[in-house]
Formats: C-alpha cells, structure tokens, sequence
C-alpha cells in the first residue's frame, strides 16, 4: 500500500502485504476453476506458491550476485542457467519416440549449439554493442542471456523436433537420393529447410509484431521503472536483434549437428533404435 | 562392363548374415548372382529378399560376410560411384519435389551427368520407360503408382547404370499395369543392356521375365539356378513346396 504520488523517475515500491492483495487474484482463478469444475484448483495453488518460492529464490541469488560482483561467480550463474536450458530442450516430450541414446547426443548437440551461439552474442552485444564495464556487471550479462538462452532453447527444441519428424516422415524421399549417389546432405537438404523454418519463423514472427502485440517484458519493465520510453525502446531493439540472431545460429548448428546423426559414414540411413 | 561377359559372376556374396534389432535376417549367405539379363529373388515374406537386394547397393551393411561387385569388393567403390553404376527402385515410388523433368534433371546432377539434360534428352528417358513427351512438365507427386513407378526407373537411369536393383517394382500395381511395366524393364534390359537383380513375390512374374532365380526362405538359400530349370525341375523339396502355393 503506498499512498504518496510516484515522480517519474522512482518507481512504485510492491510491499508485502501488497503482494497478499494481489493473491487475491489468484484466489479468483481459483474460484472461477471450481466453478467450471475445471479441477483446476490445486495445479493454481501450488503453481502460485512455486512462483513465489522460485522468484523469491531467484531474487536473493540475483542480490547476491550483484553485490559480489566476482567474474567468476557471474559466469558460473551463466552456466547453471545453460544447463538448465538445455535440460528443458532435450527434456523427453510426450509421444516421442527418441531413445535413451539420442537425447544424451542431443543434450551434447544442443549445449554445445547453445553455448556456442549464446556465448557469442552475449559477448557482442555486452562488449560490441553496449560497452559494458566491467565485463561481467552481472545486472546486464545475466538478464541479457536468460533472454538469449531461453529463446535459443525454444529454436533448438523446435528445430530438433522437426528435424527428427522430417527424417521419419520423408524417409522414402531421402533414401531416393542416396539410392542416386547423393551425400547425406543432399539427400536431407528438404528436411534440414523444413526444420531451420520452423526454428526460425517465430524469430521473424516476433521481429513483425514486437509493440504491436504486446509491449515486451523488459521494455514493460524499464518504463515502469520510470526510464524514458524511447531508451526502453532502443534497448529492446537490441534485444529483439540479438534474440534473432542467437536463435538462427543455434537452430542452424543444431540442424547441422543433428543431421550427421541420422547416416552411417558410408551415406546410409542409420538405424534408429527406440527404447 | 558388360554383363554377358566377364569371368566373375555380377555379385558374389560368402558367408553373409544380416542382423537388424536382435533379430537374424539373412544367415550365413553364400551365393553368386551371374552376368544374366534377370534374376529374380523370390521366397514368402520375411525371407530376406529386400534385405538382401538393400546389401548390392550399400543402401545397408551386412552384419558379417562380404559381398563382391564386379570382382571387387563392394566396399571397395566409393559409395557415390557404386550407387550410380547399381541403381535402385523402391517398392513404394518416392518422388523428388517439383516436375517429372525436375525428378530427371536432380538425377541427372546427382550421376554427375556432364550438361544438365535438355528437352530432347528428358523425352528420350521418358519414352524409355514409355511415358510420352507431356509427362515432363507434370507433378510428380500427383502422377498415379504406376507412373511414379515409371519415373523411378527413369530416374535411376538417368545416372547410366550397368546394373538396376528393383524391390517388388509392381506390388502396388494393378496386374496389367504390373504386365506392362515388367515388359518395359525386359525391354530395357535387352535394348541398353543393363542387367537387372528384381525381387518378386509373384512367382509368374519370376517365371515369366527372369533368366535366373534365387529361392530364399527364412534368410537362408534354399536353391538358386536358370528360370527354367528352378521352375520345372527344382531340386528342393521347399521349393517344390512354394512352387505348389503359385500365384
């Protein structure tokens, strides 16, 4: 509860029991699932309670971090977030048919894919772009690669999805080509075009409707923190490049990568072996 | 090469055997498939035709034992190369996307034919397999089984093999489609002289077109020999047995 008029410069400070007001909002959810016997009730409850426990978390890490300012300990919160984002898109998803084996490849395809093309564009836009000093200020390098590692993720996770149905559903087709001499990457041009658009066409989705849609979550987060709209709006130009850029190289070196796995070094269909 | 000559036979395979997921396909294979016109592999379902038709090409690897092409080692070519002298048609047609002449022109640029095929040279290939000169700018993937069939085997001619592997080419035709289509690959056989390795499961299709027969059953060679002989006087009982199941 804060009663005294903000300047536009400060910002509107969330208490507590601020934060109890707004769970009332859930509360509704709540009531409305019960309502429409949606059952949804108790995945609300503990939905609402992990985000407190995991923004709170987070928050105090972030805090932590900020204070300390150590290089090292910066990087390593980097890494963490990477592992964690190659989990979820590796993670095996309900009705896939990949074996053990293969994810354990893709994890190694994707990481790699991910700390590769991430690592890339967090140095150009930290370093290049906006000059960050020192270095590793981790108020710019951990926001700016949460935003690159989760959508790299989602390019990686779709492309490899779609590489991997493309292979299955055009098997006849690729198998034709080989059949007439062609390298595997000839044979598997079509289903490796298929994947890189798929991977990339929420990329130029985003790139048309940025503003139009929906004001984006940090732009929305810098005006309310009462910087100048017009600096939240650079800044999130630059975001939204970077995302571009991020999400083409890693779909591109996971297809790629990806593609070798589906051939025998003598230009043959490998066999793929569900668990 | 020439197949009607020659002092090895056309594929020599010894002691192959075939595993796929835990299960033994073809076991312990010895044979030779001569320099003849046709050879038909026949036998019931899950004899191990296809799989060992896939081994002539290296479209698959044997588990264990060799196969020889031409006197030599089959691993011995390199893979592009083998597979543009020993062509392969799929038992179900899978077409390239774009044009009948576009599927011609990708094959053509995958035998590393020297000029791109030109309007004459695209409706020499599609009189070949008896297609007229109009199919060339229609759709592939909209033409019907028996014409996609047809295109397959020109485009695997278009990489000028000496030798075509064909996987029940007419298991998804119509009986008189089937007749026609079996007479074109005849023709070819004796008109551009490629020899032509063809597994069949209509044993009057072996008896009707092939010079030389292989009886497979379970993944074991139960008798090979000329047509005639296999037919009329075969020296197993099995192949007697599966003889009397004639189609």
């Amino acid at each position: 509860m804060n009663s005294i008029p903000a300047t536009a410069a400060t910002t509107l400070d969330v208490t507590w029991p601020d934060l109890a007001l707004v769970a009332m909002l859930v509360l509704v959810a709540i009531g409305l699932s019960r309502w429409q016997r949606l059952g949804l009730e108790r995945g609300f409850f503990v939905g609402a309670l992990r985000a407190v426990v995991q923004l709170v978390a987070v928050g105090y890490v972030l805090v932590y971090l900020f204070q300390a300012t150590r290089w090292w300990l910066v990087l390593l919160a980097l890494a963490v977030m990477l592992v964690a984002a190659t989990s979820t898109a590796t993670r095996r998803r309900r009705g896939q048919t990949t074996g053990a084996g293969e994810r354990r490849a893709l994890w190694g395809i994707g990481g790699t894919a991910m700390l590769v093309s991430s690592g890339l564009t967090l140095a150009y836009v930290t370093q290049v772009v906006l000059h960050v000093r020192p270095w590793y200020d981790p108020r710019y390098l951990i926001p700016l690669f949460g935003m690159i590692v989760g959508n790299a993720m989602n390019g990686a996770a779709l492309a490899a999805e779609r590489m991997a149905s493309e292979m299955e559903s055009r098997r006849g087709e690729v198998e034709a080509y080989l059949a007439l001499g062609a390298t595997p990457a000839r044979a598997a041009a079509e289903p490796v075009r298929r994947a890189l658009v798929a991977a990339l066409i929420p990329s130029v989705n985003g790139l048309m409707t940025v503003g139009l849609v929906q004001l984006p979550g940090m732009m929305t987060g810098q005006i309310l923190a009462g910087q100048s709209p017009l600096l939240a709006v650079r800044y999130q130009v630059v975001v939204a490049f970077m995302l571009a850029g991020a999400t083409a190289m890693t779909a591109v070196m996971v297809v790629l990568w990806y593609r070798r796995t589906f051939f025998t070094a003598a230009a043959q269909l490998a066999a793929r072996v569900p668990v | 090469m020439s197949w009607d000559g020659g002092a090895s036979p056309l594929f020599s395979l010894r002691g192959v055997t075939q595993e796929r997921g835990g299960a033994v396909i073809l076991r312990d294979l010895t044979l030779d498939l001569p320099r003849t016109a046709i050879t038909a592999l026949v036998g019931p379902s899950g004899a191990g035709k296809t799989s060992l038709l896939r081994l002539l090409n290296r479209l698959d690897d044997p588990t264990a034992g060799q196969v020889a092409f031409d006197g030599q080692p089959i691993t011995a070519y390199p893979v592009g190369a083998l597979r543009r002298r020993v062509g392969f048609v799929f038992q179900t047609p899978a077409m390239f996307p774009g044009t009948v002449a576009a599927n011609l022109r990708t094959a053509a640029e995958l035998g590393h034919v020297a000029a791109s095929p030109d309007a004459p040279a695209i409706e020499r290939v599609l009189s070949a397999v008896e297609l007229s000169a109009d199919y060339a700018a229609r759709e592939a993937g909209r033409l019907s089984g028996g014409e996609q069939q047809r295109v397959s085997l020109a485009r695997a001619l278009m990489t000028g093999p000496d030798v075509l592997l064909l996987d029940e080419p007419t298991s998804a035709l119509d009986p008189e489609v089937a007749e026609r289509l079996l007479a074109t690959i005849a023709r070819l056989t004796r008109e551009r002289g490629v020899a032509v390795v063809m597994v069949t499961h209509r044993l009057s299709e072996a008896r009707e077109t092939s010079t030389y027969t292989v009886m497979l059953e379970g993944g074991r060679l139960v008798e090979a020999g000329p047509t005639e002989r296999l037919f009329t006087a075969p020296a197993s009982g099995r192949t007697r047995a599966y003889l009397a199941t004639a189609d």
